[in-house]
């Protein structure tokens, strides 16, 4: 009798403190689940197998759309800085700016965005359905431990692949930006490689290759870690697989401008 | 079957993005393997005005070396350079620091000397020139020689 009109009262309050609760205990679960991981994997015996095939997925099969995206980002920003250099008639600079822009920021973080987009998505997604057919299930029942046998692998081959593919993006962009550059907009060849050689030093180089590096380790976090915990049924599955390409996504951008302002 | 375009695929991926990293670090990250060859030079400028480590060191246009490192001695300014070991300096070589352009990059010039003694690895360039200092030229060019 007397609880009726308190909980009418505290039902607004109630609900806040249940929402904050509910954040901190999913960030909290989204850090072991990293911790989980990295824990497992300087703990042998290590999947070798699993690691290929996760590299194999990730890595090979992204190599086209890395390609194909790479050279054509290369290509509009020779166009684009082109354009804009020949208005204060300092054109010879479309080397470096083409090359650092890529190198700096649109390598690692265009590559990282269409691997989210290519590979992320899927991978989330099998977790999950491996979650809602109670195969994690069965494998803690087997004795066989799910993060090391499915996670581990992931995020191990996340580290590797996303250095590589951005290095392959940048290398690929640089020569679209030649090809638009050089071939197609009559700069010449050797004011092209020779500005760049000048402007990129190897702490650019470096900053790229530390944001690729983190940027494999979100990615592949995030994706497992939102198929590793997904809804009900179906339609869990494919709210966690959207989530997982969203917030990879804007982890992705939001570390990027940390990174950079930290990083010389 | 499976198993090796498997590891075929996973093969080709390394290899290319490995070739990928190593280009851009040796062709654009100046990286040299083995340390190169060639010996190092110091040299005492009054100010270096903009010059950095990395910046090229050039005979007639030619690149022959690079800067390594910039450290204050005496309060004048020692710069470091990396010279490739097919070329010889004579002892009065002139070291100057010079821009590309009117707002280009600094880089080192040498004009060879005429000496028949060379400068040993390690050894100092004496004769130095001070970079051109555009803002006190311009001025001097506006309110007149003061």
């Amino acid at each position: 009798m007397n609880t009726e009109p308190s909980t009418a009262f505290l039902g607004p309050v109630e609900s806040l403190g249940r929402a904050s609760l509910d954040i901190v205990g999913s960030l909290g679960r989204f850090g072991l689940f990293l911790a989980q991981a990295v824990a497992w994997t300087f703990i042998p015996p290590f999947k070798f197998r699993q690691l290929l095939e996760r590299v194999h997925f990730i890595g090979f099969r992204s190599l086209s759309i890395i390609i194909l995206t790479g050279a054509f980002t290369g290509m509009v920003l020779g166009l684009q800085v082109f354009l804009t250099l020949v208005r204060f008639g300092s054109e010879a600079f479309l080397g470096p700016a083409v090359a650092l822009s890529l190198i700096r920021e649109l390598g690692p973080v265009l590559a990282a965005l269409m691997v989210t987009g290519r590979a992320g998505s899927a991978l989330t997604a099998e977790i999950g359905i491996m979650r809602i057919t109670e195969q994690i299930d069965a494998l803690t029942v087997m004795a066989l431990n799910p993060v090391r046998y499915l996670i581990v692998p992931v995020i191990v081959a996340g580290f590797i692949t996303f250095p590589l593919m951005t290095a392959i993006f940048d290398v690929v962009g640089i020569f679209g930006g030649y090809l638009v550059g050089v071939k197609l907009l009559g700069l010449s060849e050797g004011t092209y490689f020779g500005e760049m050689r000048t402007f990129v030093d190897m702490a650019d180089i470096m900053t790229g290759f530390w944001k690729s590096l983190s940027f494999g380790v979100i990615v592949t976090w995030v994706c497992t870690y939102k198929g590793y915990y997904t809804g009900h049924g179906a339609e869990g599955v494919s709210r966690a697989t959207t989530q997982a390409v969203v917030l990879s996504s804007v982890l992705i951008l939001v570390w990027d401008y940390f990174l950079g302002s930290v990083l010389p | 079957m499976r198993r090796s375009a498997l590891d075929l695929g996973v093969g080709i991926f390394v290899i290319i993005g490995i070739l990928a990293l190593s280009w851009l670090s040796v062709k654009l990250g100046r990286v040299e393997f083995l340390g190169g060859h060639g010996y190092q030079v110091t040299a005492d400028f009054p100010s270096v005005g903009g010059l950095k480590p990395g910046s090229t060191v050039e005979i007639a246009g030619v690149e022959i070396g690079r800067v390594e490192s910039i450290s204050l001695a005496d309060y004048q300014a020692r710069v470091h350079m990396w010279i490739r070991s097919d070329v010889k300096l004579q002892e009065d070589s002139i070291a100057s620091i010079k821009t590309k352009g009117l707002i280009g990059e600094k880089y080192v010039r040498i004009n060879p000397g005429g000496s028949d003694r060379l400068i040993p690895p390690n050894g100092r360039i004496r004769e130095v020139e001070a970079p051109v200092d555009f803002e006190e030229l311009l001025s001097k060019y506006i309110f007149g020689k003061v």
